[in-house]
């Protein structure tokens, strides 16, 4: 592993008492008051906590599963965000259906929460399709995979919004290394330059893919927005509780002009960057341990059980939910047809190009060859 | 008609997107009360607004990449590039997500942005500023990149590249900025088809931007000397209208490529290849190609080494023909 910036202790001393991550919800399921919080989630009822906690159970079960279909050999490749469901749905539930979500290529919680048809989320991994949805439809942008560029989109999206004076508000996702990017930074210079309604949303899972957070940042992440003129947040990325109060304050500021917000979720990547990945070789065991303990969904559940909400009712629902997804994502999966090949001509532009016809005509004929049994059997 | 310059007819191409649709917005380094620093935007802040001709900070990226969320919300940004050598920061904005967005997203995304980029050399500027990135870009699957030559095609191809729902890589000659030309205003050309700048029938000269001029003098010192030169406005550089270079050649037999751009793997090495894999019965010689030297652009007292001129571009025609070149050596009783 290579030498971090900050050694633990150091960024103990470095987080200091303002850069506590805010919490709500404390691993063992008792609600923290927080003067500052609170408020932005006083309306919560217990239907909308226990209507959290399935989106919590379901999400886990879809990346459950889709990890499942990769090691079966169903999908090419699996982002898993065993760990940030809290993070993914506390934001994604506080946002309306107007605003519109550029996110990087993990954040399939918050596809769930847009609309996003289960089965949409597979054809990118199962490589049958560029993207699986039309953003127009959900309201979110098809996943950028080079970390970063996501957050200039949403940049230039609240500037639209702005100039059509609608309080639509645009939320970027990424993680922790893309902060190391410039375009992360290019956003936030030109957000709060125009005073653009937009929200950046870092999750911090501590991981950009081997490298430690440590690596990218020398200081907390929210500790930079300030610089750039936009007021940031640091909350306790597994309370879905004090994410989502973050970004309906976020949210709020923005739809009443009152410019960009950052907030960093602290949180941790309980799996592998991606189904290729091998985590054993760089990942600290005693610190996995530790935030295994913050479990995301055991500390809403807890919170749950000893308000006397976690039925045995609520709990089947629940399960036969995540069963009913799962069930979808399994299926959707393996519906998938391959593409046609001549549709690798499709798209690329939106008029025509006479040169593409040419080589689509040429392709076609050569595929037509196969059929005519000239070149031997095509499949 | 109205008799321009080129910087002036980009700008009257500029002016009259604003004013026919309200979701054209222009963004840029010193765009605004400076007018660009080549004026080219001159008095359009002061008329649309800074809302729609906006100063952007000076981050190339920056300025691409929140363009591409204003076209998500359904503007049709203009950006400009202050100088070639400056669209290296936006380079991945442009060809991972401008160029690929349509085709990602199965054609449910629309990239409506024009960037338009002062490019070439002869101004003798300091180093960054005289380059021709253009090959960058013809290389990238779902860019249009066009190259202006005279006020005329500016303005007409300016409103076509912002009107085309397709994303458009616009290089404007920086030293015909100030050349003036008449420009008629309802003048409709298709943005990628080729013109025949001047028939001829002894030799093809295919080029674009800067080297349109220097190819017509060319062909008139051709002439003098008994050569007729067809010169071939290349305009698109991606798509290339093959066709119009294909049905010359044809005719000719022969062709001469120039551009200011290096030779590796240039507009004119794809130009050379097709023309020969498509005209290959028809072509009395090989093409030839007069370009930039492989080198980075040079110091500005050597550019006029580096940049093709018409001695050159002579020296090329005579290539093709088969008379005395550089390449042969020359006879002294010749």
């Amino acid at each position: 592993m290579r030498e971090t910036v900050s050694a633990d202790n150091e960024l103990a001393e470095l987080l200091g008492p303002d850069w506590v991550p805010v919490q709500l919800l404390t691993p063992d399921g008792d609600r923290v008051a927080h003067p500052d919080y609170d408020p932005w989630i006083a309306d919560l009822t217990d239907d909308d906590l226990v209507a959290l906690y399935e989106d919590l159970v379901v999400v886990r079960r879809i990346d459950t599963e889709a990890t499942a279909l990769q090691r079966q050999g169903e999908l090419g490749l699996w982002p898993p965000l065993l760990g940030q469901e809290a993070a993914q749905i506390g934001s994604a539930r506080a946002l309306r259906d107007d605003d519109f979500v550029f996110t990087s290529y993990r954040e399939n919680a918050v596809a769930y929460c847009r609309g996003v048809e289960i089965a949409e989320l597979m054809p990118v991994w199962r490589g049958t399709a560029l993207s699986g949805w039309n953003p127009f439809d959900v309201g979110m942008a098809t996943p950028a995979v080079i970390i970063g560029a996501q957050a200039l989109h949403a940049t230039g999206y609240a500037l639209g919004c702005q100039k059509d004076g609608v309080d639509s508000v645009a939320i970027a996702y990424f993680g922790d290394g893309a902060t190391s990017q410039g375009d992360v930074n290019e956003a936030m210079i030109f957000a709060a330059s125009f005073h653009a309604p937009v929200i950046f949303f870092c999750q911090n899972n501590q991981w950009a893919i081997s490298e430690p957070v440590g690596l990218q940042a020398a200081r907390p992440i929210a500790g930079r927005a300030p610089a750039f003129g936009i007021p940031s947040m640091r909350v306790d990325g597994n309370d879905v509780l004090a994410v989502m109060a973050a970004t309906r304050i976020a949210l709020d500021r923005a739809r009443n002009g009152g410019g960009p917000m950052f907030i960093e979720a602290v949180t941790y990547r309980m799996g592998p960057h991606t189904t290729s990945d091998d985590p054993g070789r760089y990942e600290n065991p005693a610190e996995k341990a530790e935030w295994a303990a913050k479990d995301p969904v055991d500390r809403l559940e807890r919170l749950l059980a000893a308000a006397g909400l976690l039925t045995d009712g609520v709990r089947e629902r629940v399960a036969s939910r995540a069963a009913a997804v799962a069930a979808e994502l399994r299926a959707g999966c393996l519906g998938l047809a391959d593409p046609e090949p001549l549709t690798v001509f499709d798209y690329v532009y939106a008029t025509g190009d006479p040169e593409l016809e040419r080589q689509r005509s040429q392709y076609s004929a050569y595929l037509r060859l196969f059929d005519a049994g000239q070149f031997g059997d095509a499949s | 008609m109205t008799t321009l310059t080129l910087a002036k007819a980009l700008g009257l191409g500029l002016r009259r997107a604003l004013e026919d649709d309200p979701r054209v917005v222009i963004m840029g380094e010193d765009v605004g009360t400076l007018g660009g620093v080549f004026r080219v935007t001159d008095g359009l802040q002061a008329d649309f607004g800074a809302d729609r001709v906006m100063d952007m900070p000076l981050a190339e990226s920056g300025i691409i990449g929140t363009a591409v969320g204003l076209a998500f919300r359904g503007y049709r940004p203009v950006c400009e590039i202050q100088f070639d050598g400056f669209i290296y920061p936006g380079f991945d904005q442009i060809v991972a997500q401008v160029a690929k967005l349509h085709y990602r997203t199965a054609g449910n995304v629309r990239m409506p942005i024009t960037i338009r980029v002062p490019f070439g050399g002869g101004i003798g500027a300091v180093e960054h500023h005289s380059e021709s990135p253009e090959a960058y870009f013809t290389h990238t699957s779902g860019l249009r990149v066009v190259a202006c030559s005279n006020p005329q095609d500016g303005y007409s191809m300016l409103r076509q590249a912002i009107a085309s729902d397709d994303p458009v890589l616009f290089f404007e000659p920086k030293r015909r900025y100030w050349v003036k030309g008449e420009v008629d205003e309802t003048l409709d050309l298709p943005l990628h088809a080729a013109r025949v700048v001047l028939p001829g029938t002894d030799v093809t000269l295919v080029t674009y931007g800067p080297l349109v001029s220097t190819a017509l003098d060319a062909a008139a010192a051709a002439l003098a000397d008994g050569i007729s030169i067809e010169v071939i406005d290349l305009r698109s550089l991606s798509p290339v209208d093959f066709a119009t270079v294909e049905a010359s050649v044809r005719r000719t037999g022969r062709l001469v490529i120039t551009h200011e751009a290096a030779q590796f793997g240039g507009v004119g090495a794809e130009l050379a290849a097709v023309i020969t894999e498509r005209c290959f019965e028809h072509l009395e010689a090989a093409p030839a190609r007069v370009t930039g030297f492989d080198t980075p652009y040079p110091a500005a007292k050597l550019e006029e080494h580096f940049l093709p001129d018409l001695d050159r571009i002579l020296d090329a025609v005579d290539r093709v023909l088969g008379r005395q070149n550089s390449l042969t050596g020359w006879v002294a009783s010749a």
